[in-house]
């Protein structure tokens, strides 16, 4: 080797590279100044409750009474116009609301990115986004599925992934990993119901 | 899903038919049903119905370690488990806010691309195996078995690789692979070449697909499409280039688009796709870095508080895993984006006044699995 005479030290003061040296996790902060957040409660003063960035991601909680008000104002006045995702989160115990509802939304024109939130309890109908983004259709009728959130103005709110008269919403903290008696049990002699990931011994052989 | 279980049904007093297509049905590609109301051959609505493969994924991802739930994408979408893989394991990496090593992240793109190629080499053969021509579909399944045999030297095994980990690669590239990459690399534009005199010009491949299951920009964003799907109508999106992840933004790729989003335009975009990813490809030989694979982790993943999203551009479209913490070894909850769901809600829109061979072209065009969309 021809550059064997300068074997060049290492420095003990360069920082590690950041896959050597322990992650850094990101850590929630308050949003309420970010541009985008800005541009909402600019467009609809007391929209926004509440606002965080987490890992460069800004959440917006908004009021659930103005959720369809909210939807319209980002996709006409403010460009968003892609509804990327909808779904939900089960907080069993929380005394301020059992529910999470969340959307994505992007806007192609400087390819940035919105999370919608609301806050609902249990029965507490949500609005749906269908009037304005028709991708939300099948997206809540999955959480109504797995859910049991119920969306007001949906054109076809039925059960997506389980059947109509499926008892129960799969998704809630609520329902048992292993499943519930359906009835719809083809042998259950060999396969009793409850079966599945935690079934217990002497059930199929 | 819904519980009627008739099969064909005449409307009184009309020429009306309400015929169910499916679930078992070699051309929808697993276990769709698809409810169409028909007057002669002619189309008045379709109604899909899904759910047949719901295995509950998402509330199984709750009783699993983070590590532990990659085997478990692999088998959403089962033709591209590697962009499942690098869509779950990016939203951990991002919750827990590690940097993955520079040559794990170019492995992953390698993987990523191999993994498009292989997905769309499948769409092409049971896409032109749907409106008829068989050939494609014995030509095309000689290539894709050279990208399972190097997934199979990778990571031992071809479909569901598992091939990924939270903070980089388990396995750094076995010697001699990247040579035998070359090799197909080199070799695969010929062979798309030869699929392409096969239909490109073909007329009755065109009198198939030409302004079959035509969706303008407007109502392809409207409709949430991602994939080809969307690029078909001509709106140049890919989360590559628009929000990017790992190297997509150190290696040069163009991002084809259509004109008139018809079933021939999608054609074309894959087919263009398939090339650039071997641009891609091409480009992670030649310049892949040296180093280790895997960041400093703990062995048992156990991310902050916290919520994050995180999507990649799938061979089907945009895929997002969104992964919610408490705090423990396990998800609290983890959501996925399957692309396939959200791109086959705009089926009815596709078909409606057209035909019912049309309908299968359409199905085929979309491009979906249905292990992603029932999960």
């Amino acid at each position: 080797m021809a550059e064997q005479e300068t074997p060049t030290p290492q420095a003990p003061a360069v920082a590690l590279p950041p896959w050597e040296a322990n992650p850094v996790t990101p850590a929630p902060q308050d949003a309420r100044q970010h541009g985008q957040v800005a541009e909402l409660a600019a467009a609809l003063p007391d929209a926004v409750l509440d606002a965080v960035d987490m890992a460069g991601q800004v959440t917006v909680a908004i009021p659930v009474e103005r959720a369809l008000e909210v939807f319209r104002v980002c996709a006409e006045r403010l460009g968003y116009e892609f509804l990327v995702d909808c779904t939900a989160v089960d907080w069993k115990d929380r005394p301020e609301g059992r529910f999470d509802v969340i959307w994505w939304i992007h806007r192609h024109r400087d390819e940035r990115r919105l999370r919608l939130k609301v806050r609902v309890a249990d029965g507490v109908e949500v609005a749906s986004a269908t009037p304005v983004w028709k991708t939300a259709n099948w997206m809540e009728r999955e959480v109504w599925d797995m859910f049991g959130i119920r969306f007001a103005g949906h054109p076809n709110l039925e059960r997506i992934l389980t059947w109509e008269g499926f008892g129960g919403h799969p998704l809630r903290k609520d329902f048992p990993v292993e499943g519930i008696d359906t009835g719809a049990a083809v042998y259950p002699e060999t396969y009793p119901p409850g079966g599945g990931p935690s079934a217990k011994p002497g059930g199929a052989q | 899903m819904s519980t009627d279980l008739h099969l064909i049904q005449s409307m009184p007093d009309s020429e009306e038919m309400e015929v169910s297509f499916g679930p078992q049905h070699p051309a929808t590609h697993g276990v769709l049903r698809v409810m169409v109301r028909l007057d002669g051959e002619r189309i008045l609505d379709a109604r899909p119905i899904i759910g047949y493969l719901h295995r509950g994924t998402e509330k199984l991802f709750e009783t699993m370690y983070y590590n532990g739930c990659v085997p478990h994408t692999d088998r959403l979408d089962y033709t591209t488990a590697a962009a499942n893989n690098q869509a779950f394991v990016g939203a951990v990496e991002k919750l827990m806010g590690v940097t993955i090593p520079p040559r794990a992240a170019w492995i992953r793109m390698m993987l990523a691309e191999m993994q498009r190629l292989a997905s769309h080499i499948i769409w092409l053969a049971t896409h032109a195996l749907d409106i008829g021509a068989m050939s494609p579909f014995f030509y095309t399944f000689q290539e894709r078995e050279t990208i399972l045999d190097l997934f199979e030297e990778y990571c031992g095994a071809r479909l569901t690789l598992n091939a990924m980990r939270v903070g980089g690669q388990p396995l750094d590239l076995p010697e001699g692979w990247t040579d035998r990459l070359r090799v197909f690399v080199d070799q695969l534009p010929d062979r798309i070449a030869e699929w392409e005199r096969l239909l490109t010009d073909n007329r009755i491949w065109k009198g198939r697909t030409v302004g079959v299951g035509v969706i303008s920009a407007a109502d392809a964003v409207n409709w949430g499409l991602t994939g080809p799907p969307l690029r078909g109508s001509g709106v140049r999106w890919d989360v590559r280039k628009a929000l990017p992840y790992e190297g997509y933004d150190q290696v040069e790729f163009d991002v084809p688009i259509g004109q008139n989003g018809d079933t021939y335009d999608r054609y074309l975009v894959r087919m263009e796709e398939m090339r650039q990813s071997l641009r891609i490809l091409r480009q992670c030989l030649d310049r892949q870095p040296d180093g280790p694979v895997m960041a400093k982790v703990p062995k048992v993943i156990k991310p902050p508080k916290g919520e994050v999203y995180h999507s990649v551009e799938g061979p089907k479209g945009e895929l997002g895993f969104y992964v919610v913490s408490d705090g423990s070894t396990q998800p609290y909850r983890l959501h996925v984006r399957p692309s396939s769901f959200i791109n086959l809600q705009v089926l009815p829109e596709l078909v409606r006044g057209h035909l019912v061979a049309d309908l299968i072209a359409v199905i085929g065009t979309l491009d979906i699995v249905l292990g992603e969309i029932d999960r």
